[in-house]
């Protein structure tokens, strides 16, 4: 006997995603991801300037807040081959891996954070219990009997309201939680002191860009300027505060984010479900040499099938037979409707089957999604933290090797429990500690690139467009937090002819192509056990896992000279 | 505030007077439009009524204002939502889902009737029977509809909000619209910026909590307290633009030297925000001060007020007069002049924006 559930809204994620799911018992058997909403963002940068472009794209997202913006003047850079200076990379590279260390928090304590801490069960620790517990597993100073105690008395001042606000109606005692009493206290205090930390990070975008979320970028560099002997522009005053942030966000990763995935592991290692399509995707990147260079990248590029690690695949973002999107279940049109086309050749006009609302459900035999379906060579894949592991581990990158062969050696797991809901999380774990360290040394870098006398940020040599060719194309591209980022541009006499983005939550929310092969989600949802089928916990678990960020994936893609505006309901 | 505890006792707890609060509730009772005579049944609500419920629709947008009121340092956002608020709705924090988070949405709408505040991120999408934007497989603009019936006031919250925003922008291919051309027997509160400052939204909530009334308004409906005075007025780089020294190229000698970015397309003098006063992130920065020309994300279609790197004189069809290289040479030729020419400027300046609030009316 088979039940059909529906969980929308989907939240503690970005926009707006609708899961439909079959559930036989306890195991779901089939499941859709839906996108439901819709903007159009590419069709309205058509005809603008090309170095406003990055304002409007950057617009897609405000949790991805920078990295669409750096996408697309990397893609306008790549048309008009513009040259960008050492401290401008620099500190692009600063403001990329600000951005992943602050969302990647964000996500663990304050998205994913309620899928594994059950609240109301923190009113039952012992504080002095949690506070022996928390010192066993890190230094960090919060960690006194008073400060658990204060925490739970005002949890529990808050429940005894009887509002309870965000924590309302939710799945507390559910029997997917594992953790005891003493460990949910110390989750609910972390949530609180990552909600206080993050706003700190965020100022080094204040620094840089102006404001966060959405800090300003520029096509050609930064416009940052850098002058020591100045007290108008970025200075050391500035850096002496951007170093600050970065001291205590490695302090906050250390001392917090990294003990608190391996104690959460610990109790939840038994459930290895979640695991998905098997293929992983990532384009590379976070230069410390140049965007050009791909051998100076963070994250090597590459493609991994079928959990084979033996063996990698090359990834060209310009290869029309590699990268192609296709819409069988999408709310869009081809000519053909099988066919696949990539970025370049894109071709889109919105052709909504679905029903009109109010509806019940969503008919996954016709259109279902306003994500589009792309495809690496035919094969779906995911991206993001794992996905990114997952290649280098597979190329044999040494630093993240080291940091995986660790964690599992510290769980007591084989390598093959990463291809899991748990193992997703714990790669974005990972990352975080990752990237902080590398923060610091960006910003060492910069400091030592300005004492050697270079203080240029940004190459105005093309900036007018009457030194950019009448035709060019470029494609700009970087790894976000999600997952693997592209953006194509077309510019024709100066202006933007076509746009387009390939985003990590489209690769990873797409619907099932023409062939029935399912998309990351869906697929990671046939594994995924439910032990209420009226509260969804461990769906909401697998499909947070991915981090979801529902703005980005459903955009308009190119129209190439079709009327978008005509919008068919059929 | 314990279970018990009325909205009157916490606010006494938190240090309000009863005269305040009885203010707080005459105020409420006028913003409601209630005859005085009805008044006396505000009090007795709210001394009997527990803290404000707040529901936050995310409609169609890109959650840049939830990230910004995350961002919030006074107050705390941790403060605001455990002590100060009861934030019974909000899809990116809460912790339940699907049904169960709908349930919670009702509840407070049948609980609270005309006693919660709504807050808006988004804008309402009027296309093709709503298919454009859904939760729940029900058009977000019927939930916008049927949760602002019984709200106190409505906050329409960013850009997307107030005016619409990337997806309002030309050829705005999904019809979006603000949330004041859906909500029209209601307060809104429009607070604009792409995203607005933190403090900036969570001010106004804690200023309708406080004083029990909405903020004063600008006669464009923003609260005045934020946005009575143009960026250009406060900015850091304003000494520049009176002295004529202009940025001419993005990392130029002057730009080295922090000088004006008005030539760079500058949007400071057309745009009405507190990004030179608060700045942004509890303080640190805005814009222009780290080097950038504001792009005027809290004015009414921004992104079709482009190119944003070619300063307003330029413009096509900007009513600016006056060419910024020209007013440049008068000052510095004569500094005496050149109040006069900047006073001259900005009356056109307003000028050229009132006449485009006229044209730009639905």
């Amino acid at each position: 006997m088979t039940t059909r559930i529906v969980v929308d809204p989907i939240t503690r994620i970005e926009g707006h995603l609708r899961i439909e799911a079959v559930v036989d018992g306890n195991r779901i058997t089939d499941a859709i991801s839906a996108g439901t909403v819709f903007r159009g963002i590419e069709k309205i940068v058509e005809n603008r300037d090309p170095r406003d472009v990055w304002a409007f794209v950057q617009r897609i997202c405000g949790v991805c807040t920078h990295i669409h913006a750096l996408a697309s003047i990397r893609a306008v850079e790549d048309a008009l081959d513009i040259r960008i200076p050492k401290n401008a990379n620099l500190i692009r590279n600063i403001m990329t891996t600000t951005q992943f260390v602050q969302d990647h928090v964000i996500h663990f304590y304050h998205l994913h954070g309620f899928d594994w801490i059950d609240v109301l069960s923190a009113l039952k620790a012992d504080p002095a219990q949690a506070s022996a517990l928390a010192r066993s597993i890190s230094d960090w100073p919060r960690s006194s009997d008073g400060y658990f105690r204060d925490v739970q008395n005002k949890v529990k001042t808050f429940v005894e309201s009887g509002q309870l606000g965000i924590f309302a109606n939710a799945y507390w005692g559910h029997p997917a939680y594992r953790l005891p009493p003493e460990a949910n206290l110390v989750g609910v205090a972390h949530y609180l002191d990552a909600l206080s930390w993050q706003k700190e990070i965020a100022k080094i975008h204040t620094i840089f860009g102006g404001k966060n979320p959405h800090p300003n970028y520029l096509v050609g560099g930064m416009a940052s300027t850098l002058n020591m002997n100045d007290n108008d522009v970025i200075n050391m005053e500035r850096l002496d505060l951007v170093k600050t942030k970065i001291d205590e966000a490695q302090v906050f990763v250390d001392q917090v984010l990294i003990p608190d995935i391996f104690a959460i592991a610990n109790f939840y290692k038994q459930d290895l479900y979640g695991g998905g399509v098997g293929n992983y995707l990532a384009y590379g990147g976070i230069p410390t040499v140049d965007i050009r260079e791909p051998d100076s990248f963070l994250f090597p590029g590459g493609v991994v099938l079928d959990r084979n690690l033996s063996k990698v695949e090359e990834v060209n973002l310009k290869d029309p037979l590699q990268i192609q999107e296709f819409v069988p279940h999408s709310w869009y049109r081809y000519d053909d409707p099988k066919a696949g086309l990539h970025p370049w050749q894109g071709k889109t006009e919105v052709a909504y089957n679905g029903p009109l609302p109010p509806y019940s459900n969503l008919d996954e035999s016709k259109g279902y999604s306003w994500i589009k379906t792309p495809r690496w060579k035919g094969r779906p894949v995911e991206v993001g933290p794992l996905a990114r592991f997952v290649v280098a581990y597979a190329k044999g990158n040494q630093e993240i090797k080291g940091l995986v062969d660790d964690a599992l050696h510290r769980l007591n797991l084989p390598v093959t429990a990463l291809y899991s809901t748990l193992g997703r999380t714990l790669a974005r774990a990972l990352e975080s500690k990752f990237l902080v360290n590398h923060l610091a040394g960006f910003y060492n870098d910069l400091v030592a690139n300005i004492k050697a006398g270079d203080s240029q940020t940004f190459n105005g040599e093309k900036w007018e467009p009457e030194k950019w060719p009448s035709q060019a194309q470029g494609v700009g591209f970087a790894e976000a937090p999600r997952g693997a980022l592209g953006h194509w541009v077309k510019i024709n006499q100066g202006k933007v002819s076509s746009y387009q983005a390939v985003v990590p939550t489209t690769w990873n929310a797409s619907p099932r192509d023409a062939s029935g092969q399912k998309g990351p989600y869906e697929a990671s949802l046939l594994d995924t056990p439910l032990a209420r089928q009226d509260q969804p916990l461990e769906l909401l678990r697998t499909i947070h896992s991915f981090d979801p960020c529902l703005a980005c994936a459903t955009h308009l893609l190119n129209p190439q000279g079709n009327e978008v505006l005509k919008v068919r309901v059929i | 505030m314990s279970k018990s505890e009325t909205y009157y006792q916490w606010a006494r707890r938190k240090g309000v007077s009863r005269r305040d609060f009885f203010k707080f509730c005459t105020l409420m009772g006028a913003m409601l439009g209630l005859e005085a005579t009805e008044f006396p049944k505000i009090v007795s609500a709210l001394q009997s009524k527990p803290r404000l419920p707040v529901i936050y629709l995310n409609l169609q947008e890109c959650t840049c204002c939830g990230e910004s009121f995350l961002r919030s340092s006074h107050p705390l956002v941790s403060d605001l939502i455990f002590n100060m608020i009861s934030l019974d709705y909000m899809e990116v924090l809460q912790a339940a889902a699907g049904k169960q988070a709908e349930e919670v949405r009702l509840k407070t709408m049948k609980d609270h009737p005309g006693g919660y505040i709504l807050v808006v991120e988004g804008s309402v999408t009027l296309g093709n029977g709503g298919v454009f934007c859904t939760i729940g497989g029900v058009s977000t603009t019927d939930i916008l509809k049927q949760t602002a019936e019984g709200a106190a006031a409505v906050i329409a919250y960013g850009s997307c909000a107030t005016n619409a925003c990337v997806q309002g922008a030309y050829p705005n291919p999904t019809e979006a619209v603000p949330i004041r051309r859906v909500i029209k027997n209601k307060p809104v509160i429009d607070v604009p910026g792409c995203p607005p400052i933190a403090e900036v939204i969570t001010g106004t909530i804690v200023h309708y909590l406080t004083y029990g009334e909405i903020p004063e308004l600008t006669n464009q409906g923003r609260p005045k307290a934020f946005y009575e005075h143009r960026v250009h007025d406060n900015c850091v780089r304003r000494a520049f633009f009176d002295a004529g020294q202009f940025v001419e190229s993005f990392d130029d000698a002057g730009a080295k030297q922090g000088w004006c970015l008005y030539k760079m397309g500058c949007k400071g003098p057309t745009t009405y925000n507190a990004c030179a006063i608060t700045e942004w992130n509890d303080g640190v920065s805005y814009p222009i001060k780290s080097g950038h020309p504001c792009i005027g994300c809290s004015e009414n279609n921004f992104f079709d007020n482009t190119p944003f790197y070619t300063h307003l004189a330029k413009i096509p069809n900007n009513a600016l007069g006056k060419d910024v290289d020209q007013v440049g040479m008068d000052v510095v030729g004569v500094a005496g002049l050149a109040v006069v020419a900047h006073a001259g400027m900005t009356a056109v300046v307003k000028h050229g924006e009132k006449k485009a609030k006229e044209g730009s009316k639905p």
